[in-house]
């Protein structure tokens, strides 16, 4: 039988460029509770019910691509405690 | 085949790194360069200053993962990718991509290739200063276009 007890993890998010900008924050410790496996779904989940500006930039469809540990990710990437998450908003680089 | 990527805030010497990235390689025939600079006007807009941000920790892996994926897709001898952040002013050097290979064709390819990819994929934002103030620079659609080609 499998653990009922939701796993909690601790992740480090940083938010860069604009998006530092548009949030107020260079990043923040976000404890995300309540999901068997928690995936990077789950945090754009939790940071997109806060409202405002959270809910903006990171509403669906917008051009925001998210990094775990450093290399790009898709929603259904699986996170571990201490993971980094990174939000970047499109690269205007070279 | 070293592959060499580096990101910094100082210049660099187009012609000191070309020489060394063939130093010793007789097998090279084609050296093929690109240098982006920062323009004084960007959307009609004069523009004083740049700041270039990047994702420590990132930037280079993303910077190794083009440079590999070029020598899968391309014969080339060697490459090179140097990116600067911080401050720049209009004139400045910004990046560096150079290439080296046998014949001329697979150079301009993977040079080409690389530059479209680092435009799309390597995380690093540019913040221009205008006469009416600071401005984060908005990604074009023609630089998606660009990559996708390939």
């Amino acid at each position: 039988m499998r653990d009922s007890v939701a796993t909690l993890v601790t992740l480090r998010l940083v938010y860069l460029a604009r998006l530092r900008d548009a949030f107020g924050c260079a990043g923040e410790t976000l404890a995300l509770q309540g999901h068997e496996t928690p995936t990077l779904a789950h945090v754009v989940e939790a940071l997109r019910a806060r409202g405002g500006a959270f809910a903006a930039e990171l509403a669906p469809g917008r051009a925001v691509r998210y990094a775990v540990n450093h290399r790009l990710a898709a929603f259904d990437q699986s996170l571990e405690n201490g993971d980094e998450v990174a939000i970047l908003p499109p690269v205007t680089g070279g | 085949m070293r592959v060499t990527v580096r990101v910094q805030t100082a210049d660099f010497d187009v012609g000191a790194e070309i020489a060394r990235l063939r130093a010793g390689d007789k097998a090279v025939g084609a050296v093929a360069a690109f240098v982006g600079t920062v323009r004084d006007v960007n959307d009609a807009t004069q523009v004083s200053s740049l700041t270039l941000e990047h994702y420590e920790g990132m930037t280079e892996a993303a910077l190794e993962d083009i440079v590999a994926e070029a020598r899968r897709r391309f014969d080339i001898c060697d490459a090179l990718v140097v990116h600067r952040v911080g401050a720049l002013a209009p004139g400045d050097q910004i990046v560096l991509v150079a290439v080296t290979s046998a014949h001329r064709g697979m150079a301009f390819d993977a040079c080409e290739f690389v530059m479209d990819y680092l435009k799309t994929r390597a995380p690093f934002w540019k913040k221009e200063r205008r006469p009416d103030g600071e401005r984060w620079v908005e990604a074009r659609a023609s630089d998606e276009e660009a990559a996708r080609r390939w």
